[in-house]
């Protein structure tokens, strides 16, 4: 982008080159106000609003409600006090960790790297199957889900003969789990057998010649060759993963917080619980851990275009 | 396959070699059909409940009735839940397609300092304020404004957040437009909205197409926005609806959900097929986020 622009300035000596609509700084800074208002409103304020709003004892209901009082850091104390946080903080990093990072990258690279050796209409079924998951809205993913694992008619007991099997109230965690991997694997496929398409044949061929396994071709041609989409899979995938809200649509974040994952105990302690101030503040630290994620990708991503 | 027959250098197989070949193929094989499976099974119930007469939750072959389909044309709430998806989809496309067709011809064509920069620490954001992290500060905005319980307050709010993500892809396409019509546009006499409505857009029609899709399929599945922006089941879009057909009637009428899920479905996988032929979906990750 940047590169283009400059050779073009360089060739031409006009003052602004680029300009060929006679737009001018005033007029480009008219067309970019409507968008960058919205994205000043609903992207740019609420980020920073957080970090007000959680040092407030800002609540839905109630004398707090109508005049806020600053808190200061007391929000951050309660929280970090809070058992419950600390178990929601540990079952996102579970969460994210085997549904996201393992679950997904792993499976989505699996298939993206089966599918080359399938005929085309194994091939085209398996690719629809998994993009099906993904393209289906969450509320309808989520009701499959709990029509599967349903207690006294799901499919899943008729399969397994365990009739009245609990499965969301005996395993949560492993249910939203093996949902979220179902959900989201087509990413990491789309983006893993791009991937896989863009390795030199030339070496994969010689590495066959020279006899080494499937497991050694892997590791000595194909992973090298594609190392940078891996962090980029695994750094996207762990940003929405970390920031998924559809778990609540199978479980609610219960039984009794067993599946409360950040994004559930957020919402349960702002909007059903009342508690604003608090919410925004867990909500800060997600931004943080967000901001973090992010940067690490972007700086990824640059350092890989240049 | 036909590299793995092709084998000119090797002697011929021993005999446990070949024996562990098969056995690999046909793990291989098995490894795939489970995981067909695994995609699957869901799934078969959102196909074949719809078709059954008597529906329940347990996947079995239909014995083919339409009959669910009328159940979902009578439920007050369903068809007017899912006028609503598609009014909070194309309200959120006329808004970003406006605003950001504006705003990437202006980066495009006018060099403004630290404009990469500015397009990166977009993105950036786009990615880090989610809706979840920023629920809070969202509801108490749409609170203060008098915008919550409307349409128009998670139009905005989701604008917002396509916004970055649109804008960058129109560069794009607003960069691969040939300058030289422009140059004689002007020439010619052309304000520069002119120039935008009768040289631009015509030539980006496909990028704004694909924009407005990407979009649609952003907000037809989205739940967390209006689940807390719009409290009267009359406003909310099919997402929340659906969620309160099988929460709130203690007996859900499977009729009713399995026609619901497929007709709410229906769209947007016909769309994303549609797209993924003409343009390919390896964009910016993807159509869903």
């Amino acid at each position: 982008m940047s590169t283009a622009s400059a050779r073009a300035s360089g060739r031409r000596t006009r003052r602004r080159p680029e300009d060929v609509a006679g737009l001018g700084k005033a007029g480009a800074g008219t067309f970019m106000t409507p968008a960058l208002a919205l994205i000043g409103l609903f992207l740019i304020f609420p980020a920073l609003w957080t970090i007000y709003l959680g040092m407030t004892d800002y609540r839905l209901t109630g004398l707090a409600a109508a005049d806020p009082s600053f808190v200061g850091v007391e929000n951050y104390t309660q929280i970090l006090a809070d058992p419950e946080f600390w178990n929601s903080l540990r079952l996102t990093l579970i969460f994210v960790l085997v549904s996201g990072v393992l679950g997904q990258t792993l499976l989505g690279f699996s298939v993206a790297w089966s599918l080359r050796r399938l005929p085309r209409w194994a091939k085209g079924i398996v690719e629809t199957l998994v993009l099906a998951a993904w393209v289906v809205p969450t509320s309808v993913g989520s009701f499959l889900w709990l029509a599967l694992l349903d207690r006294r008619d799901g499919t899943l007991n008729w399969l397994l003969d365990t009739p009245g099997m609990a499965w969301l109230i005996e395993y949560p965690m492993a249910s939203i789990i093996i949902f979220n991997i179902w959900v989201g694997t087509a990413f990491s496929m789309l983006l893993f057998s791009s991937a896989l398409g863009a390795v030199p044949p030339s070496q994969m061929e010689s590495a066959r010649m020279a006899g080494s396994s499937t497991w050694q071709q892997l590791r000595d041609v194909v992973i090298p060759n594609i190392r940078g989409h891996i962090l980029t899979n695994t750094l996207l995938i762990t940003l929405w993963t970390f920031n998924t809200f559809t778990p609540y649509l199978l479980t609610a974040g219960g039984p009794n917080g067993a599946s409360e994952i950040l994004p559930v105990y957020i919402y349960r302690t702002a909007i059903p619980g009342g508690q604003l101030g608090v919410g925004a503040a867990i909500s800060l630290l997600m931004l943080l851990i967000n901001l973090v994620i992010a940067l690490v990708y972007m700086r990824i991503g640059r350092g890989r275009k240049a | 396959m036909t590299a793995q027959t092709a084998k000119p250098l090797r002697p011929a197989a021993a005999p446990g070699r070949t024996v562990k070949k098969f056995l690999v193929r046909i793990l291989f094989v098995i490894a795939m059909v489970v995981i067909g499976f695994f995609f699957a099974l869901p799934l078969a119930w959102l196909v074949t409940a719809p078709f059954n007469s008597t529906p329940s939750l347990t996947v079995s072959w239909p014995d083919w009735t339409l009959d669910n389909f009328s159940v979902l044309a009578e439920n007050p709430y369903a068809l007017t839940s899912i006028g609503n998806s598609l009014m909070l989809g194309l309200g959120t496309i006329a808004v970003v397609v406006t605003t950001g067709s504006l705003a990437a011809y202006a980066l495009s064509r006018v060099r403004i300092p630290g404009r990469d920069g500015l397009l990166y620490g977009l993105l950036l954001l786009s990615s880090v304020v989610t809706g979840t992290a920023a629920m809070v500060p969202l509801f108490q905005l749409m609170v203060t404004t008098g915008l919550i319980n409307t349409q128009t307050g998670v139009i905005l709010a989701l604008s917002g957040g396509v916004l970055p993500t649109v804008i960058f892809i129109l560069k794009d396409f607003m960069d691969s437009i040939p300058k030289s019509y422009e140059e004689s546009a002007r020439l010619y006499g052309a304000k520069p909205h002119q120039i935008l409505m009768h040289v631009v857009v015509p030539i980006a029609r496909p990028g704004l197409a694909f924009v407005a899709v990407w979009a649609l399929v952003q907000v037809w599945g989205n739940f967390l926005l209006p689940f807390i922006l719009l409290r009267s089941p009359e406003s909310q879009p099919a997402a929340v609806i659906m969620y309160t057909f099988y929460t709130e009637s203690g007996q859900a009428d499977l009729s009713l959900i399995s026609a619901f899920s497929l007709v709410f479905s229906i769209p947007v996988i016909l769309l994303y097929f549609l797209v993924n032929r003409r343009y390919g979906f390896r964009f910016h990750g993807g159509i869903k986020s």
